[in-house]
């Protein structure tokens, strides 16, 4: 219980600074919109002059839609040690009885919050500019979303290690994070696509089956639940692995005095 | 002069025995040994790059040491800190408050934290007793550096902590408002704190006045030892001086002296 009310305390922090700040709402909803916008357009070009993207219609705006799943979750845990960082509060929350595992459960809620409240938008300018509705994925897009959402928080747990460990001088991390995976992840192409000494790498990927999931509802009509499952195990060793490199980051965070020392 | 083999260890509150941080080839505390009697007000003084803040992180946990041990309230501060944390609080100028929030927000958010009871009655006595009612609406960013002073403690007051740590509790505020700090602190650690001692204040201070008019008892670091320890007025009369300003100067001019915990 106690807890609870610590995590939502956290939660309402990041929650206050959200709504009192214009840029940071307009970064959050404008760049889902211009992506889809600028998908959208690429999408009925190729539907012309393509007959894979001919044969599943959306299927790029649905790999759009879903990779920013990831990202936006990823930059919700990330941006909010970065909040802290850039704040200069690191000290006094770190001194409260807050948990870290409770700062980063706060995290995880408020990046499904960031990442519904950035894609609501852009889903239904998909739907007035193109015609192009997410939920014609069907049942399996809870679990696409779930697989990516999980991917978001352990690539942003290593982001947080990764600045606590060695500085602010990471925080390019935060963005850069999706871009430096988004080949591997074969979010717009099939792993076939990829070389055979990719392929390994690419399918260690949850990323990777969520979207060969995707296509193959959107252009097979088939639902592989199997993908599915190894996303989600692929998940669960990731998270857990990411956890261990947080705590050992937070502790050399603690034997570096990091926590004073960060910040502008 | 106060000694832990003198004291009861019912009646200590802080335990510290041969704390050493080391950063890198720099030495920042050197072996010191003290410990704080419950209910007392202990000045914490020294010149730049004494140890007094190195200090402080590690009586919080927030740096953990290379050597030694520190027990607050009994609990080791390196294994187990939360079983502290929720009675004790801290304030400093060199760690800030989100300041994007509002005053209010900012205090919420630690009210949470700390899990305070009936919160908002919380924050208006504080607002209130700290003169700062009017600004509970403005945000933390658009305060004087006087004004963010007097929140930033209310912060460090919000859980009414048996043990309180300041550093530099009145830098930035003018001779008025120190002076009703001062008087709220001298308060505050009669009638606060467990089993009707009051609270422990432990403060890292410059200022001369404010140590004398504050404290119980005083520890002098120097070079990241303590060089000597006593009571304000026994002090002034060991160094055969007028104020206790003379003697910080007199310390902090002498030539490397034995450390205070080696002397009989």
């Amino acid at each position: 219980m106690n807890s609870l009310r610590r995590i939502w305390a956290m939660v309402m922090r990041y929650w206050y600074l959200l709504r009192r700040s214009v840029p940071r709402i307009i970064d959050m909803v404008s760049w889902p919109i211009v992506d889809v916008i600028m998908w959208g357009f690429l999408s009925q070009f190729l539907a012309g002059n393509s007959s894979y993207i001919a044969k599943a219609g959306g299927v790029l705006l649905a790999g759009m839609f879903l990779w920013d799943v990831m990202s936006r979750s990823q930059l919700g845990v990330s941006v909010g040690l970065l909040e802290e960082v850039w704040a200069r509060h690191l000290g006094h929350i770190f001194v409260s009885p807050l948990r870290a595992w409770e700062w980063l459960a706060a995290l995880m809620l408020m990046s499904i919050f960031r990442t519904v409240a950035g894609l609501a938008p852009a889903v239904l300018v998909a739907w007035a500019m193109y015609d192009f509705s997410l939920f014609d994925l069907g049942l399996p897009l809870a679990g696409f979303i779930a697989c990516l959402l999980v991917m978001g928080w352990w690539l942003g747990i290593l982001v947080v290690a990764t600045i606590l460990r060695f500085g602010q001088g990471a925080e390019n991390l935060a963005w850069a994070a999706p871009f430096v995976l988004s080949p591997l992840g074969a979010v717009y192409y099939p792993v076939a696509t990829l070389p055979l000494w990719l392929k390994p790498i690419a399918l260690a990927m949850p990323a990777a089956h969520v979207f060969e999931g995707m296509r193959g509802v959107m252009v097979d009509h088939v639902f592989k639940p199997d993908e599915l499952v190894d996303a989600a195990l692929l998940n669960l060793a990731y998270l857990a692995l990411a956890a261990l490199i947080f705590l050992w980051a937070f502790r050399s965070a603690r034997m570096q005095g990091k926590m004073l020392q960060m910040g502008e | 002069m106060p000694s832990a083999n003198l004291q009861n260890p019912l009646d200590t509150i802080i335990s510290v025995q041969g704390l050493t941080k080391r950063f890198g080839d720099s030495l920042a505390v050197d072996g010191i040994s003290f410990t704080v009697t419950e209910g007392s007000v202990t000045g914490l003084l020294g010149g730049n790059g004494a140890g007094k803040t190195t200090t402080i992180a590690m009586l919080l946990g927030m740096l953990i040491p290379t050597a030694g041990t520190i027990r607050v309230m009994g609990a080791d501060m390196v294994a187990h800190r939360y079983r502290a944390l929720p009675r004790m609080n801290f304030a400093s100028p060199y760690i800030d408050l989100p300041h994007r929030l509002s005053v209010t927000e900012n205090l919420s958010v630690y009210a949470g934290l700390y899990m305070v009871d009936r919160p908002k009655q919380r924050i208006a006595e504080l607002a209130e007793a700290l003169d700062f009612t009017a600004l509970l609406k403005r945000d933390y960013g658009s305060l004087s550096a006087g004004q963010k002073t007097r929140v930033a403690l209310a912060k460090a007051l919000i859980n009414r902590p048996r043990l309180l740590l300041l550093d530099e509790p009145t830098a930035s505020l003018d001779p008025d408002s120190a002076d009703r700090i001062r008087r709220y602190l001298q308060d505050y650690a009669r009638d606060s704190g467990a089993h009707g001692r009051g609270a422990t204040l432990l403060i890292a201070s410059h200022n001369m006045v404010e140590v004398e008019r504050l404290c119980d008892e005083l520890l002098i670091m120097r070079r990241g030892k303590i060089v000597d320890r006593g009571t304000p007025a026994g002090m002034i009369e060991r160094y055969g001086r007028q104020t206790l300003e003379e003697v910080f100067l007199d310390i902090a001019r002498a030539e490397p002296v034995a450390s205070a915990e080696a002397r009989p």
